[in-house]
């Protein structure tokens, strides 16, 4: 029986439930489950999101079981898991919502005031007459300045929450220029002036805004799908409640609730043994390769897997809170003390604000001295101020951003925070953790080829009837598809059947009679994990090792030419490290680490004024993917490491590593190109305003034409990247 | 140019009735998966529960 209870919302008479499916590309999946659920009674809602791979039910309340759901779905050939949206995801639905409001207003005012604005230029060349001016001019008020005030809140809520925090962001002179390019409009339509400024404040804002909602729906987008991917891991655990087992979402469970962990199985929460006696498999947690004894009265953690026997486990601590109390303190002081980087954007506006507001300043005094009077060298004063209103330098970060993080997306790195992009563009040193990073989560038969095909056949289909962790590898590595009949488990020993009157058993070197065999295979690898296979007096013991990423060399050799240094800072043991550095040709390497001493380590690197990357996925690595400057998990990676990371990168491979910092490194090329494009034209039409010589017309010319450059150049930043990622979750299909 | 009197006023008209429709399409959360309402759009016959079930052999099959 399952219990998905904890997924369910409860709303007038009706239930529902989210889903992050699996399996889903294309229409006729769509239709397929839709149909499938409506086909069940008391369906009431059944919608896909094809675009997020997501489905939402409802049905009236206590009318169905939602694991009956679930179920239906999995007949219909897919699999669905329920989830709850993290309220980061929430905020940012919401947050991309009023930023395409406020596009859609900024877009209407730009597009209607543009036509007056037209108008009323052809006008000034011709025969307009300054009633009809004044019309126009009022027209266009009545539009920009209701449309302004509410388009333009995203800007200014950012630019007062900097100033009360005594810095400035680019917000800051893009509000102070809307603001006083409708101040001056107004005063002078007033004052029957000819020129206004209208078009050009409405249109700063729609070329500002469409850069932000893209770069904020991109940012959706990644989000939404690292929350399917956590749900698609979310763990059932096993309760036991009386006599009755209750299959329960691992967020549901609570301190005190008995849980029953299969050999096999991952442990869910941390909690005490109260019953059975198993060995553990801790590399999630420590790194650590070698498996732990536990029996009752033995405290686990959750993370860590159950490799032999049946095991009876108290919760102490709920799923949420679960975790290393050691570990605990050192992510939150990592974190605490996490260098704030300051964005480029940041940087260059707080160079750009104090230089464009003092050249206004200068400007006034000096049409003043020259004796130009108060109202002119005011206009003029303003008019410089609306023609360096940084346009161009609004969009040359985010533009670059969207197509950078797109390019990342096709090769498979999600990022996690706004910033990271930067900050990969900034390193020099790489560290790597060993186990599940540099090597995969599964292990691989070391000694496969000594071992003739049929006996290799025949172990791999019986290891399929065992959950053991190394009898499930020797199954995928023999690539067994037909169990074999009639297997029975004897519990922490192994598995046997019979096969033409021949005993077969798979288990532990005593189980099978093969200590002769498990001593020569030990000794010819030392730190590898055997297990024994018998076949009427034939013995047979395979050895497993951690198995490295398939192209981890080839990227290992090419982030060395391209001039990183490497390191590997792991928590296993000296041996098993030392092989992979020799391995992978990396000379810097340390074994046996706690997590404190990773943190050390990566504090000494930065303080020789080094910037480190962390790549690692463990518990155990979780503080140190804080402590460096910027931070990858692979996708197999604990929650923990997950959340601490600023990208995770998906599949096998570790290509992806090598991609986002060369992606990332021509990212914050052309980023710095583009403020520099920006520079040079704030630098021709400085001039021009400073002599009083802007109109309205050249001011929106420039300022189209500084926008379309840098957005256009942004696109460069997507050269020679390539749809690298093929894997199961596909964006597009 | 008294033509201008009941032009402009129409002209804005036009323009809010735009905006009202894209602030409507927002509202109705019909930016949220633009590739299914590509297919959608194509699709046969709409999918409700008010529909008698059909069997899951009569359901649209296409290569994915």
């Amino acid at each position: 029986m399952r219990d998905f209870s904890h997924f369910v919302k409860h709303n007038a008479g009706t239930a529902g439930m989210d889903l992050a499916l699996e399996g889903v590309s294309c229409a006729g999946c769509v239709a397929k489950i839709e149909r499938g659920l409506f086909a069940l009674p008391d369906v009431t809602k059944a919608r896909v999101n094809l675009t997020e791979r997501r489905l939402a039910v409802e049905w009236t309340d206590g009318a169905i079981d939602p694991a009956k759901i679930v179920d239906r779905i999995a007949e219909l050939g897919y699999r669905a898991h329920p989830y709850e949206a993290a309220s980061a995801e929430k905020s940012e639905i919401a947050e991309t919502r009023f930023l395409l409001r406020c596009l859609g207003v900024a877009a209407f005012a730009a597009m209607n005031v543009m036509l007056l604005s037209v108008s009323v230029w052809s006008g000034n060349v011709s025969d307009i007459s300054p009633e009809q001016r004044d019309f126009f001019h009022w027209l266009s008020a009545l539009i920009a300045l209701p449309a302004s005030a509410y388009a333009g809140q995203p800007f200014f809520r950012s630019a007062l929450r900097a100033l009360k925090a005594r810095h400035t962001n680019m917000d800051v002179p893009i509000s102070i220029g809307v603001t006083l390019a409708l101040a001056l409009s107004v005063y002078e339509t007033w004052h029957h002036a000819e020129h206004a400024y209208f078009d050009a404040s409405v249109m700063l804002l729609t070329f500002l805004l469409a850069g932000r909602t893209l770069d904020q729906s991109m940012r959706r987008r990644t989000t939404a799908i690292a929350t399917n991917l956590a749900a698609l891991r979310a763990d059932m655990a096993t309760k036991v409640v009386g006599d009755e087992l209750i299959e329960s979402p691992v967020a549901a469970i609570a301190p005190g609730d008995l849980v029953l962990v299969r050999p096999g199985e991952r442990i869910a929460v941390d909690g005490v043994v109260i019953g059975g006696t198993s060995e553990i498999d801790n590399s999630l947690v420590t790194g650590e390769t070698a498996y732990l004894a536990a029996r009752p009265g033995a405290t686990v953690f959750s993370g860590t897997l159950n490799v032999s026997g049946l095991l009876r486990i108290k919760a102490t601590k709920p799923a949420s809170g679960s975790l290393l109390d050691e570990i605990d303190k050192l992510l939150q002081k990592a974190t605490a003390e996490r260098t704030r980087y300051v964005r480029l954007a940041d940087r260059a506006a707080s160079l750009y604000a104090p230089v464009v507001h003092s050249t206004a300043l200068l400007t006034l005094l000096g049409w003043l001295f020259l004796g130009a009077g108060l109202h002119d060298s005011i206009v003029i004063a303003i008019s410089v101020l609306i023609i360096t209103c940084p346009c161009a330098l609004g969009l040359a970060i985010p533009a670059v951003q969207v197509v950078a993080v797109g390019a990342l997306f096709r090769a498979g790195v999600l990022l996690n925070r706004g910033d990271a992009l930067e900050r990969l563009a900034d390193v020099d040193t790489i560290v790597f953790d060993k186990t599940g990073t540099l090597t995969l989560p599964e292990p691989e038969v070391a000694n496969a080829a000594g071992i003739d095909a049929q006996t290799l056949n025949l172990a791999g289909r019986l290891a399929l009837g065992s959950r053991h962790p190394l009898a499930v590898a020797l199954a995928r590595a023999v690539g067994a598809r037909e169990p074999l009949p009639a297997v029975v488990e004897q519990a922490g020993r192994g598995v046997l059947s019979v096969v033409d009157g021949q005993p077969l058993k798979l288990g532990s070197p005593d189980f099978c009679d093969a200590q002769a065999q498990t001593s020569e295979a030990s000794a010819a690898y030392p730190d590898a994990s055997v297990i024994a296979f018998s076949q009427g007096k034939t013995r047979v013991v395979f050895a497993f090792r951690q198995r490295l990423r398939e192209d981890a060399a080839a990227v290992i050799a090419g982030l060395k030419q391209a001039g990183y240094r490497i390191a590997i800072l792991s928590g296993d043991r000296m041996e098993s490290v030392a092989d992979i550095a020799t391995a992978l040709s990396i000379d810097a390497w340390q074994a046996g680490l706690s997590p404190a001493d990773k943190i050390a380590r990566i504090e000494e690197m930065r303080k020789a004024g080094r910037r480190v990357l962390m790549v690692g996925d463990g518990l155990n690595d979780a503080p140190s993917l804080a402590a460096a400057n910027v931070s990858m998990s692979p996708v197999s990676a604990t929650h923990l490491a997950q959340a601490a990371a600023d990208a995770i990168f998906l599949g096998e491979r570790l290509e992806p590593v090598a991609t986002a910092l060369k992606l990332s490194r021509r990212a914050f090329k052309v980023m710095k190109q583009n403020l520099w494009l920006a520079v040079i034209y704030n630098a021709v039409a400085l001039p021009v305003a400073i002599a009083g010589l802007v109109t309205p017309l050249i001011a929106a010319a420039a300022m189209s034409g500084s926008s379309i450059l840098v957005t256009a150049n942004a696109l460069r930043a997507r050269a020679g990247a390539k749809q690298t990622w093929k894997g199961a979750i596909p964006w597009k299909s | 140019m008294e033509v201008l009197i009941y032009l402009v006023p129409l002209a804005l008209l036009l323009g809010l009735l735009g905006l009202a429709a894209f602030l409507w399409t927002l509202n109705s959360n019909q930016y949220d998966d633009l590739d299914g309402a590509a297919w959608r759009a194509i699709s046969d016959d709409e999918i409700g529960p008010t529909r008698p079930a059909p069997s899951p052999e009569d359901t649209v099959r296409s290569a994915p």
